[in-house]
């Protein structure tokens, strides 16, 4: 058989790179890096998500849509229309890659909450949350059309296809951002579509995973007591929902969170300190439900911290890279190394201990 | 004879570097070395290749007896199933080094990454030989079936443990030399600690001086603090798992 069926040697590939003072570069580097494990995925995903891209729109939520005709794409913008003011409405951006085929149309919108829809919900619900549920209104009940990401000066670029050429196809080098994230795809359990590639957004929150996760089902009932649906065939949208209701609904710390999602081992529980044992002993009764099992190396951002973070005995790689006040990381060293070939320090990441960089305080971005 | 790899394609890379080794070539300096995968795998032949550069996974993989020598770091499953030779590292490396390794040594003189050594094997006079210099993550010498793994934990930051947990799990053969005596409950079930003895040091000497001539330390130094080694305490630790 050898010779008739060369080995793909995949595994999904990430990176992402965070300037701490909030200094803009554009999407020329993370093209190169990703581009570097072309080998890690197979032309069925690449997607890219960027901070701080529209300045000028900065106050708005810029919605980042794929539609799979003009019809879903009318049938959403009457949706939108009712929920939002729309200040701004345009194609994406897009040139012609040979290797990037069928895409859908892609779509984005400057949009405001119109305080008057907000103020008739039946129960009071906070600007945040109205967006949320709009997104998963559109995502489940809007047949062909697909949120991208929601975030405010903020984007995700995802299709089918190797991430280098996505990165063409969207003309990332044109764009600045402080914060990129991206992913090579190599799809083992969901198919290969648009809205299946990474990352996965929910307002500012971005997700790019290589890796499986096996507690998948009890992660997507736990979020469905708080309004997250999870329909879009695949495991690694459950992140992005847990950050969310974590951190921005119920005000938990990142290292926390992180802690919840890749829980340090009961063994290791028992050795600790009276009030560290308290306090995980806690987390992991009450977040029981958002253990995350399996598999993973993932990087996670909003807009103001990229963190990185593997599962507990470190199934899959992660190396991280500083230089100034630059912040890489990425599954191979080589990935960082081909953007920023002298680094100050290079180290790789250990199990379930999350690596996060964040803006430095007081900056404004 | 000098490569620029430059850009280049993994395969192309590795296409020249076989060109080289089949044209009686005896060393190769590859340059602007950065991710290609599988350099100097499966070759057959002595060579000495010096890769500038961090080299892509899988380094060496099925190697059977050359001499690499990386001036950089190096990234996951060096020495993959090695058969023969020496893989010398000026840096740290990544997860899986040696990975079922069969002979051949590898010297790292930095830290390395999780599961390394695991499934090394021996066989007769075949016997791998893995030094590294700083630390080792978790899972060290996982289901080590032979082979020698030696952590000497050099110019550690002074929290640092020279070995993550679930050290040796499911080893059944080999020997793990470690420069510090483990703390019980990092472990793995199959496993005990006792003092090297005298044969211990006879049989590491060798290969501690060789690489101290690598990376320029003195071997004197090094045995000043002693060395403990972890062997398996069963043969055959699953042997009863699928006999009801």
């Amino acid at each position: 058989m050898i010779g008739t069926f060369p080995r793909i040697p995949s595994g999904c590939a990430i990176s992402g790179m965070i300037n701490k003072k909030g200094q803009c570069m554009t999407g020329e580097a993370i093209i190169q890096s990703i581009a570097l494990m072309h080998d890690r995925s197979n032309g069925l995903g690449g997607g890219f998500a960027a901070y701080g891209i529209y300045p000028r729109f900065k106050e708005h939520y810029a919605l980042h849509m794929l539609y799979n005709s003009e019809k879903d794409r009318l049938a959403t913008e009457e949706y939108l229309k009712d929920k939002f003011v729309i200040d701004m409405s345009e194609p994406i951006p897009t040139r012609n890659v040979p290797n990037i085929t069928d895409a859908p149309l892609v779509w984005r919108y400057f949009l405001k909450v119109d305080p008057k829809a907000l103020s008739e919900q039946e129960n009071q619900v906070d600007e945040t949350d109205y967006v949320v549920a709009a997104v998963m209104h559109i995502n489940n009940c809007i047949e062909g059309a697909f949120v991208m990401s929601s975030g405010k000066n903020m984007g995700a670029f995802k299709g089918v296809g190797y991430p280098e050429d996505i990165g063409r196809f969207f003309r990332l080098e044109e764009y600045e951002g402080y914060i990129w994230i991206a992913h090579g795809r190599f799809p083992t359990n969901t198919p290969g579509w648009w809205g299946g590639a990474h990352p996965f957004c929910l307002l500012d929150w971005s997700v790019v995973h290589n890796g499986e996760i096996s507690s998948y089902g009890i992660n997507k009932r736990y979020l469905e007591m708080f309004g997250y649906k999870c329909e879009l065939q695949t495991d690694t949208e459950v992140v992005s929902y847990l950050v969310d209701l974590m951190h921005r609904k119920q005000g938990i710390p990142l290292e926390i969170a992180c802690k919840v999602l890749a829980a340090p081992l009961w063994k290791d529980i028992d050795k600790m300190e009276p009030d560290q044992k308290e306090l995980f002993t806690a987390l992991r009764q009450v977040y029981g439900s958002a253990l995350l099992n399996g598999p993973f190396s993932f990087i996670i951002a909003n807009s103001r911290a990229m963190i990185g973070l593997n599962d507990r005995i470190k199934l899959r790689p992660m190396t991280v890279g500083v230089k100034d006040d630059m912040v890489y990381m990425a599954s191979e060293e080589s990935a960082i190394r081909e953007i920023c070939p002298d680094l100050d320090d290079v180290w790789i990441a250990k199990g379930g201990e999350a690596i996060i960089a964040e803006l430095e305080e007081g900056v404004e971005v | 004879m000098q490569i620029d790899a430059k850009g280049m394609y993994y395969r192309d890379l590795n296409q020249l570097i076989l060109k080289a080794a089949e044209s009686g070539e005896e060393e190769l300096i590859l340059n602007n070395v950065n991710g290609q995968r599988y350099i100097a795998s499966n070759l057959d032949k002595k060579l000495r290749i010096v890769i500038n550069g961090v080299p892509g996974n899988d380094l060496a993989a099925f190697m059977n007896g050359s001499e690499i020598i990386v001036n950089a770091n190096g990234q996951d499953a060096i020495g993959n199933t090695m058969n023969d030779g020496l893989i010398v590292v000026h840096g740290h490396a990544g997860d899986t080094v040696g990975y079922g390794m069969r002979n051949g040594k590898i010297y790292v003189r930095d830290n390395v990454g999780y599961r390394v050594g695991i499934h090394m094997k021996e066989y007769q006079d075949s016997v791998p030989v893995l030094i590294i210099g700083g630390t080792a993550g978790r899972f060290l010498g996982e289901y080590m079936a032979g082979g020698i793994l030696i952590v000497l934990g050099l110019n550690r930051k002074s929290n640092e443990p020279l070995t993550g947990d679930y050290l040796g799990t499911g080893m059944h053969g080999g020997v793990i030399y470690l420069r510090e005596k483990p703390e019980k409950d990092i472990l793995g079930k199959e496993v005990a600690v006792f003092d090297a003895d005298d044969n211990d040091y006879a049989k590491i000497m060798p290969f501690l001086e060789e690489y101290c001539e690598y990376f320029n330390y003195d071997v004197q130094e090094i045995l000043k603090q002693p060395f403990y080694k972890l062997l398996p305490v069963s043969k055959r630790p699953y042997g009863r798992l699928y006999a009801y």
